[in-house]
């Protein structure tokens, strides 16, 4: 069953709390090499048959209106994943 | 004044005489319809119960979204419940000439954004932590639907309760709800989530949509909410008293 992947972000100038959070929680295990962390979401559609670029567009307009908010995130990814 | 009941219908059998009819929005998750519908009969206007699957607003002069967690914040909060079918109605009503008027509260704000009946949005609080206070605001216009009863500059204190919580929109935007008066609440001494230049709340161009995170619907009558050597602040029920205004001399 194929598979379309969403991937959000938080953007760039939006301070990402979480990620500021986890940033912070990294050293105390040892993590030493990481600068930043920005924490986004990844989606995951079940297509039925075949992905044409018709459901690909689709996708593309369901994370634009309903996956993203587009004041405070980006879609930065939106690619079909053969199961 | 009658007695109303603590516990019961958020209707009542005798419609107040101002003929008002304020609805109030239920979604999956919303936990302050209760306390809004009081708020509402307490200002004396009837208070309706909307469900968020009704797809008519039964003739109502207001309404009000209320706070909670519509379906569990799941996504992002107020996501999911902005394309419920009541929000639809909500939304063109709000953008009409009749310019229904709206106020979002903590997540009934949260569902405006997402809706597009007011600009920004909200993250989580910068500190990470849900936050519940007495919160201190300043009216800082007191023209539209929801705030002519206060005075310009008056400050209020009502309930501060949420975790995402944090106003934030471009600098563009800022500017131009700045410059058009459409700040309508801030944070005065303390911004407890680091809200851009401590705006708790806000209002669309025609003035007839307000948003804010804080929660006047739980400062409306002596024994409950913020109290201070035993004086309980009510500054809430102006929101309620404003609206009813409107609508009673529109009519």
């Amino acid at each position: 069953m194929p598979r379309i992947v969403v991937d959000v972000m938080p953007k760039p100038e939006i301070l990402d709390p979480q990620g500021k959070a986890i940033v912070g929680a990294l050293p105390r295990l040892g993590f030493t090499d990481f600068t930043s962390v920005r924490q986004g979401k990844r989606f995951e559609l079940e297509v039925e048959g075949e992905v044409t670029e018709d459901v690909l567009a689709k996708a593309r307009e369901a994370a634009e209106t309903l996956l993203s908010n587009p004041v405070i995130e980006d879609v930065v990814n939106v690619q079909v994943v053969e199961a | 004044m009658t007695e109303l009941p603590l516990i019961g219908s958020a209707a009542v059998a005798d419609a107040p005489l101002s003929g008002a009819r304020i609805g109030v929005v239920t979604f999956p998750g919303t936990l302050d319809d209760r306390d809004a519908a009081r708020a509402v009969r307490l200002a004396g206007a009837e208070a309706v119960s909307l469900w968020h699957a009704d797809t008519e607003l039964a003739d109502v002069d207001a309404v009000v979204v209320p706070g909670g967690f519509s379906y569990g914040d799941y996504l992002r909060a107020g996501a999911i419940a902005r394309f419920a079918p009541l929000m639809g109605k909500i939304v063109d009503a709000a953008n009409s000439d009749a310019k229904l008027p709206v106020l979002g509260i903590c997540n009934g704000f949260q569902i405006l954004t997402e809706s597009h009946l007011l600009p920004g949005s909200m993250v989580k609080n910068d500190h990470l932590k849900f936050i519940c206070r007495n919160q201190v605001l300043r009216v800082e216009n007191s023209n539209t639907a929801w705030t002519s009863d206060y005075t310009q500059g008056q400050e209020i204190t009502v309930p501060l309760k949420n975790q995402d919580g944090q106003y934030i929109a471009d600098e563009k935007t800022l500017d131009e709800l700045e410059a058009e008066g459409r700040v309508v609440f801030r944070y005065v001494g303390f911004n407890p989530n680091g809200s851009r230049r401590d705006i708790a709340g806000i209002s669309n161009a025609a003035g007839n949509v307000v948003g804010l995170m804080p929660h006047p619907e739980h400062a409306v009558e002596a024994g409950f909410g913020p109290e201070t050597a035993g004086e309980f602040s009510v500054d809430g029920l102006g929101f309620f008293t404003s609206v009813l205004s409107q609508i009673v001399g529109g009519k």
